[in-house]
């Protein structure tokens, strides 16, 4: 691709990556209920598939997804009622909410 | 539509090297894409070593160079060298500017010069105009109205005037619409940023008439509602407007009307 992206670009397409990430993981999530409500049995092999590192790890990224799809979203909403357009803001902004939404996974933690 | 490969047809291939003069002090390297649609060969990237001690200082300065000193076949427009035409508009190092307005000296390393991305490239840093000038038109650049004309000028007031700074100044040069995801993937159907800009100054005009008409022209999935605020148009726009911003504005006055 010939074209670099801006910041706000990026985190553009990072919302809608997310967005995705979001929509396959609730399936997920919504499966694992399913197979809770086999019994006693399946809900302990479900437990140790959790413990797994690369599960874990998975389950983090997919709340830090949650949490910059739900900053970005928060920025879509102040910029639907016209404001937070100013250019020299942009990039600061889009470092805002990467921050915070790290800052929420940490306190989620 | 989306294509995330190059067709074969397009792939670039390595060009031709020019090399600057021997006693050349301050060499600067320039990456230019080629293409000529009459030898049916691949575009090409041929390399340019310019004596920036002999060449002014502008990026135009440079491709001006090229063209009269290295290689008279290098095609591109270019027409006010002050950035009131709009003509000059290309990719340079990944960001669409006016290369009359843009200085050599803000850039390190080499500078790649590319034709404004995903348009149709008529020949070298051409690209196709043909599409964005249709969808300008679409949205009636011009007054429109109801009442009878009056004996003298329509007036404005000067708050009414102040309401179109910031979107009169367009030159149309297509950087802010060439620069958008958007409009790369679906420019058969959105406006794209520059058109919107252009709807939203006559949207603003007190003197025009017509503003219910051409909300309802853009009151449409594509048209408007294509632009996801990825801001690459502000980000890009050589004249320091703000596309985006027009935009939304467009997008505030058709919720405002659909509440009645």
């Amino acid at each position: 691709m010939i074209y670099r992206l801006p910041l706000t670009g990026i985190v553009s397409i990072t919302h809608r990556m997310t967005g995705v990430i979001l929509a396959m993981g609730l399936i997920i999530y919504v499966a694992s209920f399913f197979i809770i409500l086999q019994g006693n049995d399946s809900y302990l092999q479900l437990q140790t598939m959790l413990d797994y590192t690369i599960i874990r790890i998975g389950i983090w990224f997919f709340i830090y997804a949650l949490f910059f799809h739900l900053c970005h979203g928060i920025r879509h909403l102040i910029w639907d009622v016209g404001q937070g357009f100013e250019k020299d803001d942009m990039d600061r902004n889009a470092i805002i909410e990467l921050a915070l939404s790290l800052v929420l996974t940490l306190i989620f933690y | 539509m989306v294509e995330f490969a190059l067709p074969k047809n397009s792939k670039l291939q390595k060009g031709k090297e020019f090399s600057a003069p021997k006693n050349a002090a301050r060499v600067k390297r320039f990456e230019v894409y080629r293409w000529n649609p009459d030898t049916g060969e691949n575009p090409r990237i041929d390399i340019f070593h310019i004596d920036l001690d002999s060449c002014g200082p502008m990026i135009l300065d440079a491709v001006l160079k090229i063209k009269n000193e290295i290689d008279a076949t290098l095609a591109f427009r270019r027409s006010c060298r002050e950035g009131v035409c709009g003509s000059c508009a290309m990719n340079v190092n990944g960001k669409n500017t006016l290369v009359c307005t843009k200085a050599i000296e803000e850039y390190e390393g080499t500078i790649k010069i590319f034709p404004l991305p995903h348009m149709d490239v008529i020949k070298d840093l051409v690209a196709d105009m043909t599409n964005f000038y249709a969808q300008y038109a679409s949205i009636k650049p011009w007054i429109e109205t109801q009442t009878a004309a009056p004996d003298r000028e329509r007036l404005q007031s000067k708050e009414e005037r102040k309401k179109l700074d910031g979107l009169y100044e367009c030159v149309l040069c297509a950087c802010c619409s060439t620069s958008c995801p958007s409009y790369w993937w679906n420019s058969d159907k959105y406006l794209g940023p520059a058109v919107l800009l252009q709807a939203a100054r006559w949207l603003e005009d007190s003197r025009d008439e017509n503003a219910g008409e051409r909300l309802d022209e853009l009151e449409d999935p594509y048209k408007l509602y294509r632009c996801h605020t990825i801001m690459s148009c502000t980000d890009t726009c050589p004249k320091g407007l703000n596309p985006a911003k027009a935009i939304a504005d467009i997008k505030k006055l058709m919720a405002v009307r659909q509440q009645g």
